[in-house]
């Protein structure tokens, strides 16, 4: 057990500490005659840039092979990853990614194809884009699909531009301006519509974390053009009014964006189609398992209802007979027109495939009950010493507590997020949603074992009972083991140093 | 005039013989959340009513405190820059932002009494 009132910041003199190695920036390391490779000194020549030479060395460290495998590799090493440990964070930043998904996806039929090459010379590429899409299709209940979204807010625009186009085929695109959302929203959600000129709205959820029908009613009228909803919610809760908000919103000329985020909870179980969804993104790397957070693209497809699979961006994938084809051009068709260049992040598809045929319409299911049954046993072993914004009832894949238990120990929920870095824990999201006061997200995801739940719990409860006898010192000075203190994220967000100026 | 006076965007005003000490109210540091940082004017900065007067960085938003009246800047709660949590902790109090040399008087008359106050949050909601 730690002595928490000493502080263990060792010193050494090489400043290393056991065998986690300081490293300084590649800049300090570097010098400008190492490199590794020899290259030779090449002969006079005249240089044909028309007076546009540089005129200085470009500055860049120089160093050997070993030192730069070194140098990443030592800082690779002060990383916290879902290969290491239990991630809190849950499947917003990285769940885990079966090995299998890579494999597949390093095929060289896969992998060495490219963008530009002609169609006709990757069948097999495109035959794995339609089953794709026949299974999200099928999985969402929905009717048309838009695989070129690069990630989950591209998503989100790639859906409300389907709805503009929609309005502007109505004659409705100068009157319906007004885009309802929740306070509990992602910040993208606002931002999208903003983005596309829409005015967001706030609407309020009820105390029970849900937005009621009522609440949608009385925002209603003709200059709204579509609501967009979370479901599961950021809250972490299930949105049950979901089936009469939609009819209340398409009753008033309105469309449902349905924020796919937190689709994880419920694949394979309930459909969006059903609940009355007219566009949702899917974020891959959250349902499917593909790599995210620094390990790989995002990748967030839109499917659209019937009302608006008309206006789905181009390319979209047209079958004839035996032959599928990436139709490219708009042809007179009403498709709000391109997105991107090309059709999407390929090789996420490859791995999203992977793991919706290795786990079967059934194995989704249990996927989803798993994170939920997750989810709702560190409610269940937290709920008497951590406290609930909305009462003790059952969350989906996600338990959201706030800083109640907190209240009168001098601790913040930024310094429990700290203190649980000393116990080696990458911290929780916090202070989101925003309408929780101090929020702990929690999100476990399906893929841990009921070990590493156990003793999750019982790190959390020994914190929880540490704040409330008084050591604040383990929470205020925390972390003190990981290989940086407390940083001071308030100076570095206002006033970032991004350019290494010397040492 | 005795007592705190309130506006709209949730800024106090307490009157102090000629100067008066302005903050966020209790309802205000608690929408904010934990406040991390507060960027305060310079003494002896004039601001009009209405201009910005300084800058609270909660964990969620950042947000500016208008000037509730028409002054200039005596003093500033030096002590927030070492401890920001002192806004949440004692908004009217030990919270304090700035000292103000009030320039226009009159401009009192148009802030909310403590019970219109309690009124305005109450229509808000």
């Amino acid at each position: 057990m730690l002595d928490h009132k000493e502080d263990l910041a060792v010193g050494t003199f090489s400043g290393n500490r056991g065998l986690d190695q300081e490293e300084p920036p590649i800049f300090e390391i570097g010098r400008p005659e190492t490199s590794g490779v020899d290259m030779e000194e090449p002969a006079h020549f005249e240089p044909r840039l028309g007076g546009l030479e540089r005129e200085r060395p470009i500055g860049l460290p120089g160093v050997s092979e070993p030192e730069a495998m070194r140098h990443y590799v030592r800082l690779s090493r002060k990383n916290y990853s879902i290969d290491a440990g239990l991630y809190p964070l849950g499947s917003c930043t990285m769940k885990h990614n079966p090995r299998l998904n890579e494999k597949m996806a390093r095929l060289e039929g896969f992998a060495d194809i490219h963008p530009l090459q002609p169609q006709s010379t990757a069948p097999g590429a495109l035959a794995l884009m339609e089953e794709l899409s026949r299974w999200l299709l099928a999985l969402t209940g929905m009717s048309a699909i838009a695989l070129s979204p690069k990630a989950g807010a591209h998503g989100e625009l790639c859906g409300l531009m389907a709805i503009e186009a929609a309005l502007e085929a109505r004659g409705e695109a100068e009157t319906r301006k007004t885009i309802l959302i929740p306070q509990s929203a992602h910040g993208t959600n606002p931002a999208s519509a903003a983005l596309l000129g829409f005015r967001p709205r706030a609407i309020e959820a009820g105390a029970d974390g849900v937005v009621s029908e009522e609440a949608v009613a009385k925002e209603l009228g003709p200059d709204v053009a579509a609501i967009m909803l979370t479901n599961p919610n950021t809250c972490g809760l299930f949105e049950r009014n979901v089936v009469a908000i939609a009819r209340r919103v398409h009753e008033a000329g309105g469309y449902f964006y349905c924020d796919g985020a937190n689709f994880n909870a419920i694949a394979a179980i309930a459909r969006p189609g059903d609940m009355g969804v007219d566009a949702m993104h899917l974020n891959l790397h959250k349902t499917f398992s593909t790599p995210h957070g620094g390990g790989g693209p995002g990748s967030g497809p839109v499917v659209l209802s019937e009302r608006l699979a008309p206006f789905a961006p181009v390319p979209f994938l047209s079958r004839d007979g035996e032959t599928i084809r990436l139709v490219e051009h708009r042809e007179g068709a009403q498709s709000f027109g391109r997105l991107t260049a090309f059709h999407g992040q390929f090789g996420s598809f490859v791995r999203a495939l992977a793991y919706i045929l290795s786990h079967g319409s059934d194995g989704l299911a249990q996927a989803s009950r798993d994170a939920v049954l997750s989810a709702n046993y560190l409610r269940a072993a937290l709920r008497d010493v951590m406290t609930q914004p909305f009462g003790d009832r059952a969350c989906m894949h996600e338990v959201l507590f706030d800083d109640a238990f907190l209240e009168g120990t001098g601790v913040t929920t930024l310094d429990f997020a700290k203190a649980m870095i000393d116990e080696g824990y990458h911290p929780m999201t916090i202070y989101f949603p925003l309408v929780v006061h101090g929020a702990m997200l929690i999100e476990p995801t399906e893929s841990e074992s009921k070990r590493s739940l156990d003793l999750f719990v019982a790190t959390l409860r020994d914190l929880v009972a540490s704040a409330k006898r008084g050591e604040t010192d383990r929470f205020t000075r925390a972390p003190r083991l990981a290989p940086r203190r407390r940083l001071d994220e308030t100076a570095a967000a206002r006033k970032p140093v991004l350019r290494w100026s010397g040492a | 005039m005795s007592g705190e006076r309130y506006t709209k965007d949730h800024d106090f005003l307490r009157v102090e013989g000629d100067a008066a000490i302005v903050g966020i109210t209790d309802f205000a540091q608690a929408q904010l959340g934990d406040i991390v940082f507060v960027e305060l004017p310079a003494p002896g900065k004039r601001v009009a009513k209405g201009e910005q007067l300084a800058t609270i960085e909660s964990v969620k938003a950042a947000s500016e405190v208008y000037a509730p009246v028409s002054g200039e800047v005596l003093e500033v709660n030096a002590a927030l820059e070492a401890a920001p949590a002192k806004v949440n902790e004692d908004p009217l109090g030990e919270g304090w932002l700035v000292k103000l040399r009030v320039t226009d008087a009159a401009e009192l008359e148009e802030l909310m009494d403590e019970d219109a106050y309690r009124a305005f949050l109450e229509s808000e909601g």
